[in-house]
């Protein structure tokens, strides 16, 4: 290993005109979100297993990771990702629209709307729960620290910022009285960080705030690396359906000749192995019938509500929400 | 000429003057405000990550070094400061050597643009590259259909690295060449030296407590450097990841051994190079 990755990067670093042709074996590039980090670890490894096994052939997946929107970003500027597997749908779409590296339809090309498995968002409070926060209207009272990251940034904050929006709606009735709610609610957030994972340390090891807004596996693995008994999951009885679109890069994978492995990559997603491997991950699988029941009790049951039932879909909520000067830039002021 | 003019100062010489002689407690306190400073502020978390590093023990310690990653990590770091440490030495000598040894129109321009990479974020200085190599941007479409990678790979990272390390050679050449002044060159040339004799056997010695010096922050910078090489790098495990960037990773892995293993090595390079600096300095103060 030690002399093939210093060839092949003297060479590249000498010449500046090496290819991705140069690998010998097929690689395939995985540019994903901050939180999915251990579960695309275990699953990599179990396709690389699964793919020797069916074809022969060894194959090796590169990970990347960050914030949703950072990543987006750094694929329209060239990076080479064979497949997303990224936290919204609205940053492949602007893959698609922008740099044109695949269809804008592309979400109709795999099951369930090319979401392999979903999640939701949920609180994270200190042990005992001393605020007794059980729901959304909870958060805006007086005296309660809100710890959620820049929804211009990152997706699980788009999700916290439009869960907390369809409730207020739902329960109050009126677009006035949500963006009223959602102002309440920023103002009890102490500290923006950029991403999901930033929020998480600084929720749990730094011990600011009295709730953490966050995805479900975010919260189920935070208590699982660091805060056995220190912490706990409220379920909220409502919330939002967050679903985590995955797609293949047709110019790249064309590009590097990888459209085979790449497409059985992302299926596999869908497999029974695949399926297990979310739940144990805390991802809720689209396919319950072959997961684990003891994975499954994790998974309380809730009202999830859309992003395209409660906001008509991503365009109008980037529109309406998180361009520069809509809503959030209107009630949020640090 | 003061043992003249104050002939009864002499034998006081080594105490202070009244007016500069503070109480104690002024002074005593002074130390103890900077001491303490130091020891809060640099020691203390300098400390920690050797403690967080250790935390587990010495076997965690050595297997998250030696963990595949973390070696890439480690390798890639190094061959970014073999190849850039190097181009701007050269680079750095020959912008001070036109500095100082000619006139030309635009000179004082140059001396600015020298430092530019100083003064403009790190940040800045990635999205430039961005702008300029990225798919989008201007060379991106020639460079993709010609398949040459360079932003999220290897060459983006060293072009990065080379635009901020770029000052510290040249900074520290050009003051100590326009001190020396060009006597020395003059005549070695006039007795018949070539130019290649000239630099080698009569600039070069003159130079090379300065030079090494540069090279030196040069190195610790093109190793320890985050904000532009983050921007260009693409963060791909074992392959574009730096070691700072690796110390970002694990550390958001809740690996925190791991990141701590990291940044100790880091830190150790530091230390090394504060070293080196000193002994530099010493030297340099010696001749």
């Amino acid at each position: 290993m030690k002399t093939k990755i210093g060839l092949k990067t003297g060479l590249l670093a000498a010449s500046l005109l090496i290819s991705g042709a140069a690998f010998a074996d097929r690689t395939l590039l995985n540019v994903s979100y901050d939180p999915t980090r251990e579960l695309y670890q275990q699953f990599n490894q179990e396709f690389v297993k699964y793919w020797k096994e069916k074809t022969g052939e060894t194959v090796t997946i590169q990970q990347s990771h960050g914030g949703a929107g950072k990543q987006a970003r750094a694929v329209i500027d060239g990076l080479d990702a064979d497949v997303l597997t990224l936290a919204i749908s609205y940053d492949i779409d602007k893959i698609a629209a922008n740099a044109k590296l695949l269809p804008t339809d592309w979400q109709k090309r795999l099951p369930n709307n090319s979401v392999p498995y979903t999640s939701t968002m949920v609180f994270l409070v200190r042990k005992g729960n001393p605020k007794g926060i059980k729901n959304w209207d909870d958060l805006v009272k007086e005296g309660v620290s809100v710890v959620t990251p820049n929804p211009k940034t990152s997706g699980g904050a788009r999700y916290n910022y439009l869960a907390a929006w369809a409730f207020a709606e739902k329960t109050y009735g009126s677009k006035e009285a949500a963006k009223d709610f959602v102002k309440k609610l920023y103002k009890n957030v102490p500290v923006l960080d950029s991403g999901a994972r930033g929020s998480t340390t600084t929720f749990l090891q730094r011990g600011i705030g009295d709730v953490l807004l966050t995805w479900e596996n975010e919260a189920y693995l935070a208590i699982k690396e660091l805060g056995k008994g220190e912490v706990e999951i409220i379920v909220p009885p409502f919330s939002i359906l967050a679903e985590t679109p995955v797609a293949v890069v047709d110019t790249v994978v064309d590009k590097h000749g990888t459209r085979d492995l790449a497409e059985a990559y992302l299926n596999y997603l869908y497999s029974p192995a695949g399926q297990k491997l979310a739940a144990k991950n805390f991802y809720r699988p689209t396919d319950t019938k072959v997961v684990d029941a003891v994975d499954l009790a994790n998974f309380p049951q809730l009202e999830r509500v859309t992003v395209d039932q409660a906001f008509g879909g991503w365009a109008n909520v980037q529109k309406d929400h998180f361009d520069d000067k809509a809503i959030f830039d209107q009630i949020y002021a640090p | 000429m003061s043992a003249i003019a104050f002939p009864v100062n002499e034998a006081k010489a080594v105490e202070r003057p009244h007016a500069l002689r503070d109480p104690d407690w002024v002074r005593w306190s002074l130390t103890a405000i900077a001491i303490g400073f130091i020891g809060l502020f640099l020691c203390l978390p300098l400390g920690l990550v050797m403690v967080e590093a250790f935390s587990k023990g010495w076997q965690t310690y050595w297997s998250a070094l030696t963990q595949p990653d973390a070696q890439s990590a480690m390798q890639l770091t190094l061959l970014t400061a073999l190849v850039t440490v190097p181009l701007n030495t050269v680079f750095g000598v020959a912008a001070a050597w036109a500095i100082t040894r000619f006139e030309f129109r635009g000179k004082s321009l140059l001396t600015t643009l020298i430092d530019l990479p100083f003064s403009v974020s790190p940040v800045i200085s990635g999205l430039i590259f961005v702008l300029l190599f990225g798919a989008q941007g201007w060379f991106g479409e020639w460079l993709s259909a010609h398949d040459v990678k360079v932003m999220f790979a290897v060459p983006g990272i060293m072009l990065a690295t080379l635009f901020i390390t770029f000052p510290f050679v040249a900074r520290e050449l050009i003051p100590l060449m326009q001190e020396m002044g060009s006597e020395e060159e003059e005549a070695a040339l006039s007795l018949g030296a070539s130019g290649w004799q000239t630099f080698f056997l009569v600039t070069l010695p003159n130079i090379k407590w300065a030079l090494l010096y540069g090279v030196l922050l040069c190195n610790a910078r093109a190793m320890g450097e985050f904000g532009a090489v983050s921007v260009v790098s693409g963060h791909i495990r074992g392959l574009t990841n730096t070691l700072p960037l690796h110390v970002e990773v694990s550390y958001n892995e809740y690996d925190f051994v791991g990141a701590f293993a990291s940044a100790s090595i880091l830190a150790g390079l530091a230390i090394v190079t504060l070293v080196l600096k000193s002994v530099l300095e010493w030297q340099q103060g010696r001749r």
